[in-house]
């Protein structure tokens, strides 16, 4: 069985500006696969790329098998759940819904009954008769799932789909939207600068900077064997120690990662550092310390002592914690 | 901390004194008193001037004149209505409604595409360009720009010159040769009325178009197509839905204005009567005002019944 989605050496370049440059990528069928990076970081552009929207500057693009470049996102059997949702202000909600069926020339009666199917699949039977603007942005952003649903894609792309909800909806967003894709079987690929929501939602999940993966790899490799400082960093803010720092606290002469909550605050722990800022985040409270004039961060579980800035601390890791990477920025 | 701010400038600031601190004071606290005072004077103007003579006309309307002296009977009576209906009369209401609708749907199709490009496409200094080319013949006087459009319709203008060129002088020999449509020359036919008319309204078509598409978020076409729409089914789904109360507001310029013209018809065409020249005609030279009056009275209706049946066809939704 082919990729759903497959990119070799995909670039698209706006002038001078490598928006996506060079980028090899495998998505299985059936996956729910993240596109994790910050804002310019090229995950939209690839996106765009597989909706047909963009076109590569250089590269080859294969969807399930079949060479994508070149085929208008109309002859695409592909969906998007848009940004801002992108309803058409002019078409109630089961219209919007069935919009997809009636390009394809469904008949009116089978066009209400499935996006009214599409609509108690996510949640809001009955709410076909009204506007878009007359609904929340949580009811918007369920009504552009349906809408792109109910066509029954090969692969559903979601652009950062929660980013305007607020958090409660936008966790209870997270779950419906893996229990929907789990069901339904189709292939998913979201894009989302929410580490927290790849890490929680995908099952593999790829990491972009200035337009380049940095490392693609299921949630628990990228986030306990981040392979470049930039991914270290960006998920889960682990603390990148420079090398000196490493062979300092007893490792090679590497970069290396050493996440916060890994770090322990005992007595009788080999390393000592000087306590500058503490500041509580509820859940647990993160304190910075200064080990010779370089920073780390310590992640201290709700309930444990919180030692006053300026204390000295003694501290410790295991040794599997701290994780030595390469070269590569 | 409080030794700090007790130093420092106090927490509020002391009112600027004068009759203007004590009129920005007034109307913050009070914004609807500003309000009022902007808009009372061109209400004013608005209603008394405007709709006042409005309907000092609506009134004459209903006069009539007395036949033998010539005099304005101030009576109400139906009587001038109805003489809007003998043939004479009529077949000007028809010909001039038939011009304004004909003009209306060029100005709209020509209009549509410049707006697209100049609201999808054009950035900066070709915006620029955009706007600067759509007025920029509005800038110059109206007559001059009539009479050049009689110069390049006459018969020996420039257009018979480069259809001679073409060698398709046949081509419009032969429209010309058509009934209704056809003259003499283009400058003495109604088509040549009909092309004049479009090109000197076609801006305001233009802008209000352009403006409604401007409106319209490019992601929208973008779900269109994500949703398997070709370009042309957009175009009948989305982007004209949504662009049609700009296609609306352009076509109550173009139509209005047809209806209203009496120059045009005058200097380019035939020798037949436009709703315009009838009413210049009645209420001039033939000293008939409730006649004249009666004729403007026709535009105000169509337009009245047209925005109705726009409102039916849902042509508002969108806004």
């Amino acid at each position: 069985m082919p990729h759903a989605v497959t990119f070799q050496q995909v670039s698209r370049h706006f002038g001078a500006v490598r928006a996506v440059d060079a980028v090899d990528l495998e998505i299985a069928p059936g996956e729910f696969f993240a596109m994790l990076g910050p804002s310019g970081s090229g995950k939209t552009t690839c996106l765009r790329l597989i909706a047909g929207f963009e076109q590569p500057t250089s590269g080859h693009i294969e969807i399930f098998g079949e060479t994508a470049e070149g085929v208008p996102p109309y002859r695409r059997h592909v969906n998007t759940v848009f940004q801002d949702y992108a309803l058409f202000p002019h078409l109630n909600v089961a219209d919007n819904v069935a919009y997809g069926l009636m390009i394809k020339g469904v008949g009116r009666a089978e066009r209400a009954r499935e996006a009214e199917a599409a609509l108690e699949m996510v949640k809001l039977p009955g709410y076909g008769g009204r506007k878009p603007g007359q609904l929340s942005g949580g009811q918007r952003q369920r009504v552009a799932l349906a809408r792109a649903l109910v066509n029954k894609p090969k692969v559903l792309l979601l652009d950062e789909p929660l980013g305007a909800l607020d958090l409660k909806l936008r966790e209870q967003m997270q779950e419906e939207l893996k229990a929907l894709q789990r069901a339904l079987g189709i292939t998913f690929v979201f894009v989302t600068h929410d580490q927290g929501e790849a890490l929680s939602m995908a099952d593999r999940v790829a990491v972009f900077n200035e337009g380049r993966i940095m490392q693609t790899g299921t949630p628990h490799e990228i986030y306990r064997r981040p392979q470049t400082r930039f991914v270290a960093d960006f998920v889960g803010s682990s603390n990148v120690l420079s090398p000196d720092l490493t062979a300092r606290l007893g490792g090679p002469r590497q970069w290396a990662s050493l996440r916060p909550e890994d770090i322990r605050l005992d007595t009788d722990g080999h390393h000592r550092g000087r306590v500058i800022a503490a500041s509580f985040l509820g859940s647990a409270t993160r304190i910075t310390l200064e080990i010779d004039g370089e920073t780390l961060s310590v992640l201290l579980p709700s309930g444990s002592a919180v030692p006053e800035p300026g204390e000295e601390v003694a501290f410790s890791w295991s040794p599997g914690d701290l994780h030595v990477m390469g070269d590569e920025a | 901390m409080t030794a700090a701010a007790a130093s420092g400038p106090s927490a509020i600031l002391p009112g600027r004194g004068g009759i203007g601190g004590a009129l920005s004071d007034a109307f913050w606290r009070n914004p609807k008193l500003l309000l009022f005072l902007m808009l009372t004077p061109p209400l004013l103007w608005l209603g008394v001037i405007y709709l006042g003579s409005l309907f000092a006309l609506l009134m004459q309307s209903f006069f009539s004149i007395d036949e033998f002296s010539g005099v304005i009977v101030r009576e109400f009576t139906l009587k001038t209505y109805g003489e809007l209906l003998r043939p004479s009369n009529l077949d000007i209401i028809i010909r001039t409604v038939t011009m304004a609708a004909l003009v209306t749907l060029a100005a709209a199709v020509i209009a549509f595409p410049i707006a697209y490009f100049a609201a999808r496409y054009a950035k900066g200094r070709w915006k620029a360009v955009f706007y600067l080319g759509v007025m920029l013949p509005l800038w110059s006087s109206y007559l001059v720009k009539i009479y050049a459009w009689k110069l390049i319709l006459a018969k020996e203008g420039i257009l018979n010159w480069l259809f001679a060129k073409l060698h398709l002088t046949f081509l419009l020999d032969g429209w010309l040769a058509l009934p209704v449509v056809g003259g003499n020359s283009l400058s003495v036919s109604p088509t040549g009325t009909f092309l004049v008319f479009v090109y000197v309204w076609l801006p305001f078509m233009i802008l209000p178009v352009q403006a409604a598409l401007e409106r319209v978020p490019s992601n929208l076409m973008e779900a269109s197509a994500d949703l398997g729409a070709s370009p042309g089914q957009t175009f009948r789904n989305v982007l004209l839905p949504l662009a049609l109360p700009g296609v609306i507001a352009g076509s109550i310029f173009t139509f209005s204005l047809t209806l209203g013209d009496y120059i045009i018809p005058q200097i380019i065409g035939t020798s037949h009567r436009f709703i315009g020249m009838a009413v210049y005609a009645h209420q001039g030279t033939a000293g008939n005002i409730p006649l004249a009056a009666a004729f403007t009275v026709v535009p105000v209706a169509i337009m009245g019944v047209y925005l109705w049946l726009a409102k039916r066809a849902g042509a508002f939704d969108a806004l």
